[in-house]
């Protein structure tokens, strides 16, 4: 049988960096592959040169036993390869029929268009509102977007980078429903994933990168995790340390029945939001994206400031009403969920978006910018939290994901808090370094912090916090503690709420 | 590297559109180039004359580059211009001792203060009303222009002047004296030098230049860190009133000592190009204030010679911009031909 894909000693390299080293691999129609690395291991190079966004240097690309001399991502799509990309590649000011639509080729008609997303997207068991405007989707759903949009094209083979990073048990359940379901029909599918027990559940082989290299291969389902893993991190994987909390007698955060109106309509209102998060605990939110998270998170990190001042406090002190640079100074430090264009100023090198958050250490004297101490300041930081990047000029656009977000996470630690919060902490974060992350945020927990982590991944949570909150349709529930409760519990909060039928639920439902 | 490269090549292209323009109209191209950017430089006139318009092209570049770095776009840097131009002169006419050695001092303050004072409005209406400021600062320099028009056929005009609409002319305390009176060069140019410094401080090592790029380049970064939308604006808007009304104040109490209808050349609005030619940077600036210094030489220079039109400067000029914007957009972009689909 012919190989749907193969790939033959591709090497690619960019200036500092070995992205691929004599990378082969071969992929058979209505196989389920698995593309397993560490951030930095040249898993999403690989892609983009197997979708043309990128050219190897050398080795070669055969589609059904075709060789692929150049091509790009048009040529790509007409060969049937479709890709979803783990940072989107929407239009955030159109509606998601419109972004479909710029997709395709030729005359559109947007009514039969939105009826054919419709069902498509019912019939792969992610529903989605066609007529809504994407910068009112959350992350998961604009996943969505981009997965129907790709189905549309009657994909023969698709890649996903990271695809389930962003949703909630059961929804990963039906993607994977509707994987196998397109495997079935002879769709190849090139997976990438850091979940091992996924891969495990899903996918019929994988190739193991490190450094740009295959460093093996394995039929995961007859592998163990721990195997997988090792051949990923290279060395024995870091174990948690979550040691008893000690809450401090007083909160560090407290909300009070804080109420907001949505930013937009499509947005989520805030309805009597009350919880309080001491030093020395780690408090979990879960929830399934879309559900308030994006306007309490606006609304703690003072990005938006509220009218009662005393709806939000911190160290005792009413700060609703501060604005971000305010509430910093009380010693809140912030991980927001999009890193490039929030977290980070992506054309900026690594030293300057030190100092986006981290010029009260010292980096700003006299109103200049020390650039020694900002440099200083980011080398920590790439060396702490082992960030593969090309120093501290690298570009913040320059770096993975995972990287961009070990960064971030480390330059807000390293302003010590008393409050931190954190979105979204290992999105897309590989296992070594996603562990690290929480070990980091436990420890600093431990040291006094208050630590507050909105999550969508139900096993984080589950791993690190003391006590869970779950926000459905802009209400919180009251804390569980973690040891007295379990995932159906939390699954159940966090949907059974969202039973209720209204049009813009349609989205919401999983 | 390109972003060096882009006013390069949009020069080159600039030239050879120019030389196919002077053949066109039936002077050996060749000849005109010469004339238009060789002939003016190669004598000391030439070069005081260079020096002098360049001075306030790089002036008024660098306030507005302030503002540009952050994407607050000030259009109107020609009406702050001639607001500073008019408080200056109110200053040197009227103050009560017109031998004050004071005085120059003052008027670059009034200047300055008067430049900030018209950019201070569409601060104001965009901070607080989100109103755009591109549209207000561009509508508030004919505000300016109607101003200084009613000032010197009305109540400030000269009364020994034969009626012509123009101004006393200014005392000499309130002068820039020449550095060579053969010439018109004079220290207002330090003024500029000050200027560039101050840009290449603000811009390249202070916080508040790193807070304002932030701005520009990532709005939601600096709402992330706190650094607040407003005071970019401001910044941004004053910082270009205040250069411009300098420049305006410069022009008054040196070439032209009194004021009239006409006190600019366009300086304000050609500033905008020498910004974008400079990247935005202090000595990029520089090198495009030169650049276009010389357009407007030329372009004097070959009505004079060759009896070809004034407006060919402001012909050159867009056709620069033109090119810088477009090599800009094929940097960054690149055209395809997409597949025909049925």
């Amino acid at each position: 049988m012919i190989p749907r894909l193969e790939l033959r000693n591709i090497c690619k390299s960019y200036p500092g960096v070995v992205a691929n080293d004599d990378i082969s691999l071969s992929i058979m129609p209505g196989e389920i592959h698995a593309v397993l690395g560490e951030n930095g291991a040249g898993k999403s190079t690989l892609m983009k040169i197997i979708y043309g966004a990128a050219q190897a240097d050398s080795g070669e690309i055969y589609c059904d036993g075709r060789l692929i001399a150049a091509h790009d991502p048009a040529s790509s799509r007409a060969l049937g390869i479709e890709m979803v990309y783990q940072h989107f590649a929407l239009f955030e000011s159109v509606t998601v029929v419109e972004n479909i639509a710029l997709s395709l080729p030729g005359r559109f008609d947007l009514d039969a268009l939105a009826a054919q997303i419709t069902d498509l997207s019912q019939r792969y068991g992610m529903p989605i509102d066609p007529r809504r405007r994407v910068h009112d989707l959350s992350v998961g759903e604009r996943q969505r977007v981009e997965i129907v949009r790709c189905l549309l094209r009657s994909p023969k083979l698709l890649i996903l980078d990271e695809p389930t990073s962003v949703l909630t048990p059961q929804a990963v359940v039906k993607l994977f429903e509707t994987l196998r379901q397109l495997a079935a029909e002879g769709c190849s599918i090139v997976y990438i994933s850091h979940k091992l027990d996924e891969v495990q559940e899903l996918c019929d082989s994988a190739t193991v990168l490190r450094n740009g290299r295959v460093t093996g291969t394995a039929k995961p389902k007859q592998t163990t995790s721990l195997e997988l893993a090792r051949m990923m991190v290279g060395s024995q994987l870091p174990e948690m340390h979550v040691s008893p909390a000690m809450p401090g007698e007083t909160p560090v955060l407290e909300v009070r029945g804080l109420t907001a109106a949505p930013r937009d309509r499509y947005g989520v209102a805030l309805e009597g939001v009350s919880f309080a998060v001491h030093g020395g605990e780690i408090v979990g939110l879960a929830g399934i994206s879309g559900n308030g998270q994006a306007e309490l998170v606006a609304l703690l990190s003072g990005e938006r400031t509220h009218a009662d001042p005393d709806a939000i406090r911190i160290g005792g002190k009413p700060s609703a009403h501060l604005g971000a640079g305010q509430r910093r100074r009380l010693g809140m430090a912030f991980v927001p969920e999009e890193r490039l264009g929030r977290g980070a100023v992506p054309p900026h090198a690594l030293w300057q978006n030190a100092v986006l958050t981290g010029h009260r250490t010292g980096i700003v004297r006299n109103g200049l910018v020390d650039r020694g101490k900002a440099a200083a300041f980011a080398k920590g930081v790439i060396d702490r939290f082992k960030v593969k990047a090309n120093g501290p000029q690298a570009s913040a656009q320059s770096l993975s994901g995972g990287n961009l977000q070990k960064f971030i996470v480390g330059r807000e630690i390293a302003l010590a808090p008393k409050l931190f919060l954190v979105s979204q902490p290992t999105w897309g974060v590989d296992v070594g370094a996603a562990a690290f992350i929480r070990q980091t945020l436990v420890d600093l927990s431990r040291a006094g912090a208050a630590v507050l982590v909105v999550s969508e991944e139900l096993d984080e949570l589950f791993e690190i916090c003391d006590r869970l909150l779950v926000i459905c349709q802009g209400k919180v529930s009251p804390p569980l503690i973690r040891r007295q409760t379990n995932r159906e519990e939390v699954g159940l909060l966090m949907t059974n709420r969202a039973s209720g039928t209204k049009g813009k639920d349609l989205a919401l439902q999983d | 590297m390109m972003r060096v490269a882009a006013p390069v090549i949009a020069v080159v292209l600039t030239l050879a559109v120019g030389s196919a323009l002077f053949a066109a109209l039936g002077y050996d191209p060749l000849a005109t180039l010469h004339a238009f950017f060789v002939a003016p430089l190669s004598s000391v006139n030439g070069l005081s004359e260079w020096l002098l318009k360049a001075s306030p092209l790089i002036l008024i570049a660098c306030g507005l580059a302030v503002g540009f770095r952050a994407n607050v776009w000030n259009i109107g840097a020609e009406g702050q211009l001639i607001a500073g131009a008019i408080a200056a002169c109110g200053v040197g006419l009227f103050y009560p001792n017109p031998e004050s050695p004071m005085l120059l001092a003052l008027m670059v303050l009034a200047g300055a203060l008067a430049g900030m004072a018209w950019a201070a409005i569409p601060a104001f209406l965009r901070a607080r009303m989100n109103t755009n400021e591109i549209l207000v600062t561009l509508m508030l320099t004919y505000v300016a222009t109607l101003l200084l028009s009613w000032l010197v056929h009305g109540p400030w005009r000269d009364p020994a002047g034969f009626n012509y609409p123009q101004t006393a002319l200014l005392p000499a305390a309130a002068m820039f004296e020449p550095f060579d009176y053969a010439y018109r060069l004079n220290p207002s140019i330090f003024l500029t030098v000050v200027a560039v410094f101050l840009m290449w401080l603000f811009a390249d090592r202070s916080f508040m230049g790193y807070k304002m790029s932030v701005s520009g380049a990532a709005p939601l970064a600096a709402r992330y860190a706190g650094f607040r939308e407003s005071s970019a604006v401001w910044i941004g808007l004053l910082a270009g009133g205040a250069a411009a009304g300098i420049a305006g104040m410069a022009e008054v109490a040196g070439p032209l000592g009194q004021l009239s209808p006409q006190i600019s050349p366009g300086y304000g609005f050609a500033a905008i190009i020498v910004a974008f030619l400079g990247r935005l940077n202090a000595f990029g600036i520089v090198l495009g204030g030169l650049l276009m210094s010389l357009l407007f030489l030329g372009g004097e220079a070959i009505q004079m010679n060759l009896g070809l039109p004034s407006a060919l400067t402001r012909i050159f000029q867009g056709i620069l911009l033109f090119f810088l914007l477009a090599t800009d957009f094929f940097i960054f972009y690149r055209l395809r031909r997409l597949p025909e689909h049925a």
